[in-house]
């Protein structure tokens, strides 16, 4: 396959499409590049708002969970200082009294005053001997000869030295927390002393934490029992439903869904040196209220850009295959005429050649009859001369016939040829159309001429000129009915431009018709018509420079609009 | 028209001998050269009042002759007759003083007929060119 008809073919397929396949091919060529300009501009924006989603997210938790954790180590050290306080001050007291002084309840009670008026939250004080049972008490209770020895807590002391007890509910009803101390006297026995808690510390501490209404703050011991008030999660010595990870001294920020369905940060920080763990929660949307608002204003500008992204990339879309398809309209035009004007010189030339070779034997087949018919008019005593003469005469009728084709095929070629003069269109279109008063009349059509007065001469020519309007003034003719109409308007276009309308009210022309009138052969008058006239007109107006351009609607009629340039500018020609 | 010579030069020779024949039975004198040569010739020999002259033809053409014709005898009325002929050609003939311009084929009593305005033109042109003298 060769470049040429590579282009026939892509020029085929660009110009004879029907309409149907031309509109597909832009709804086509719209969808495809509105979808390559939206990803193009939202994917990027997609991906970034994720990412940037993802940074912000993961940095904003940073941010919380570090003073979360500070918090929480502060406030577990405080708890843990509170009880050292106090088991410290009781092993002084066990390391600095005797047994035997220890015993003597006197002793005791002023020991226990002494202690009362330096810490807090004291309630008692007892000693107890290595079996476990109670030798002296200060304190509210009479629990004076009570034995021990079978509790846990006693076995534990007595293995470790100190002993820090859960919270539990005393003979009063309060919560309290036992703190113990062991000391092996100089004699091989041990001496215990033991000494109750009140637990408004615990919540003293947990208060200075600062804490809004929103979140909680609490202590557990290691079977999950709360060991002060909850705001959420249940009361002194309930289960707690929240579960913990588990194992590290370090507080452990964790996020979870409690029984109330709220999403929750919990800072977990287990004890060191007891069976405490400090527990702080917050709830995620308090925490992430900043995190939150945030967003929703990030969401906002992205929905915001991705609309005006849509509109405006649809905008373009729009204009950009609108000119696409604009510029392919006026090349499809372009190639057209190129196509009709090659296709009309073509013709001429072919035309020409045609004539002059069949001229020449038309010439002696003239002469050889007429030659015969001389012969037989002259012989007086010819036979069948009646006959013999109407056969030479049809002969020289049919030459004759030949030769009008011929000349009126050379004439075609020779149209091409201008000579170029000053005239009045006006008064050249009254002149046409004096060779077809009589047929308007006959027929009882209405010419009605609308000529502009003052309309600039132009230089062009005259024969082709009249040839021009003579061939489309009467095709008007042919196409409207008796008592039709005709409108012929002549006006001055621009300052170089003269227009002349010849608009009839007949049988107009389908749009497959209008496509193919200016081509050579084209004709709708059957054999009336040669289906040159308005190919050649055609050939000389744009020749001359000058446009046609034909409306026409079926049953409505036709109108016909000649542009010529002033002064005629000649194409190239033949 | 008695006395009138006629020359029909034209290359195609089947064309020019049955004009010519056509011709002399309307008795009138018509002689026949085949190229552009022996047109030459001939008027050498016999000068014609009237030359009907074909355009195209192998080696001198039409327009040759007649430009030769126009230099040599003014006086000699000359007819073009040709199948082939541009507007181009038809004008450049005038320029050069053809009398008429006739296309292939042509009916014999409308060539004779130019013919004889030809000769009765040759008397009218010489009458003046006489006045001048």
């Amino acid at each position: 396959m060769n470049f040429k008809n590579l282009w026939a073919g892509l020029t085929k397929s660009l110009l004879h499409e029907s309409d149907h396949e031309a509109t597909n091919r832009y709804r086509i060529l719209r969808r495809n590049i509105f979808i390559l300009m939206i990803l193009i501009t939202i994917m990027p924006l997609i991906i970034m708002a994720v990412i940037y989603q993802h940074e912000y997210h993961s940095s904003i938790k940073k941010e919380i969970v570090i003073p979360m954790q500070t918090l929480t180590h502060k406030a577990k050290h405080s708890f843990e200082l509170f009880f050292e306080e106090r088991l410290s001050v009781i092993r002084f007291i066990a390391a600095s009294y005797s047994f035997e002084e220890l015993s003597d309840q006197k002793t005791l009670n002023r020991i226990f005053k002494a202690l009362m008026d330096e810490y807090c939250c004291l309630i008692d004080l007892g000693l107890i001997n290595k079996k476990g049972i109670q030798l002296s008490y200060a304190g509210p209770y009479d629990f004076l000869g009570k034995d021990y020895s079978e509790q846990k807590w006693f076995q534990e002391v007595v293995v470790k030295g100190n002993y820090i007890s859960n919270v539990f509910m005393g003979y009063r009803k309060f919560p309290h927390v036992a703190v113990a101390a062991a000391r092996r006297t100089e004699d091989g026995s041990a001496l215990i002393l033991r000494t109750t808690l009140d637990t408004s510390r615990f919540d003293d501490i947990i208060a200075s934490m600062g804490l809004n209404p929103e979140s909680d703050a609490f202590l557990i011991n290691r079977s999950g029992i709360i060991q002060t008030s909850s705001r959420f999660y249940g009361e002194i010595l309930d289960h707690c439903p929240l579960s913990f990870p588990r194992g590290n001294y370090e507080p452990i920020v964790s996020e979870v869904r409690d029984p109330q369905g709220r999403d929750i940060l919990i800072a977990f920080a287990p004890f060191s040196t007891s069976d405490y763990a400090l527990v702080l929660v917050k709830p995620k949307s308090d925490v992430l209220h900043t995190w939150h608002t945030l967003r929703s204003k990030m969401l906002f500008i992205f929905i915001s850009s991705v609309v005006l992204i849509i509109l405006v990339v649809f905008k373009l879309t729009d204009t950009l295959v609108k000119r696409v398809k604009e510029a392919d309209e006026k090349r499809e035009l372009t190639y057209r005429e190129f196509q009709h004007t090659h296709k009309l010189s073509s013709i001429g030339r072919l035309a020409a050649g045609v004539a002059h070779e069949i001229n020449n034997p038309m010439a002696i087949i003239n002469e050889k009859a007429g030659l015969m018919k001389d012969l037989v008019a002259y012989d007086s005593n010819f036979q069948n001369k009646e006959k013999f003469l109407g056969l030479t005469d049809s002969i020289l009728k049919s030459v004759e016939r030949c030769s009008a084709i011929t000349h009126r095929l050379l004439g075609f070629a020779r149209r091409m040829e201008i000579q170029l003069v000053e005239l009045d269109l006006n008064e050249l279109i009254q002149e046409t159309l004096s060779f077809l008063e009589k047929e308007a009349l006959y027929r009882n059509i209405e010419l009605i001429l609308h000529l502009a007065d003052n309309l600039p001469r132009i230089s062009s020519d005259r024969g082709q000129m009249q040839q021009v309007f003579l061939n489309i003034i009467n095709n008007a003719l042919a196409a409207v009915e008796d008592e039709g109409q005709i409108v012929i308007t002549s006006w001055e276009e621009d300052s170089d431009t003269v227009g002349v309308s010849i608009q009839d009210n007949g049988s107009g022309m389908s749009e497959e018709i209008l496509k193919s009138i200016f081509d050579p052969f084209f004709s709708t008058k059957q054999e009336n018509g040669t289906g040159l006239g308005l190919a050649i007109t055609y050939g000389i107006v744009k020749k001359m420079g000058g446009d046609i351009k034909v409306k026409s609607k079926q049953r409505e009629g036709t109108i016909f609009s000649v542009y010529l340039p002033q002064k005629a500018k000649i194409g190239p020609g033949e | 028209m008695e006395g009138m010579k006629i020359l029909l030069v034209d290359d195609e020779e089947e064309f020019v001998k049955t004009l010519s024949e056509r011709i002399e039975i309307r008795g009138l004198k018509a002689d026949v050269a085949l190229s552009g040569e022996q047109a030459l010739k001939a008027m050498d020999e016999n000068l014609p009042d009237v030359i009907v002259l074909d355009l195209k033809m192998p080696g001198m053409d039409g327009m040759e002759i007649l430009r030769r014709t126009k230099k040599a005898h003014p006086e000699i009325q000359v007819v073009m007759l040709t199948g082939h002929g541009s507007e181009k050609d038809e004008n450049e003939a005038r320029r050069l003083g053809v009398f008429e311009y006739l296309h292939k084929p042509v009916d014999l009593e409308s060539l004779l007929r130019t013919v004889t305005n030809a000769y009765k033109n040759k008397f009218k042109s010489s009458m003046v060119a006489v006045s001048f003298a």
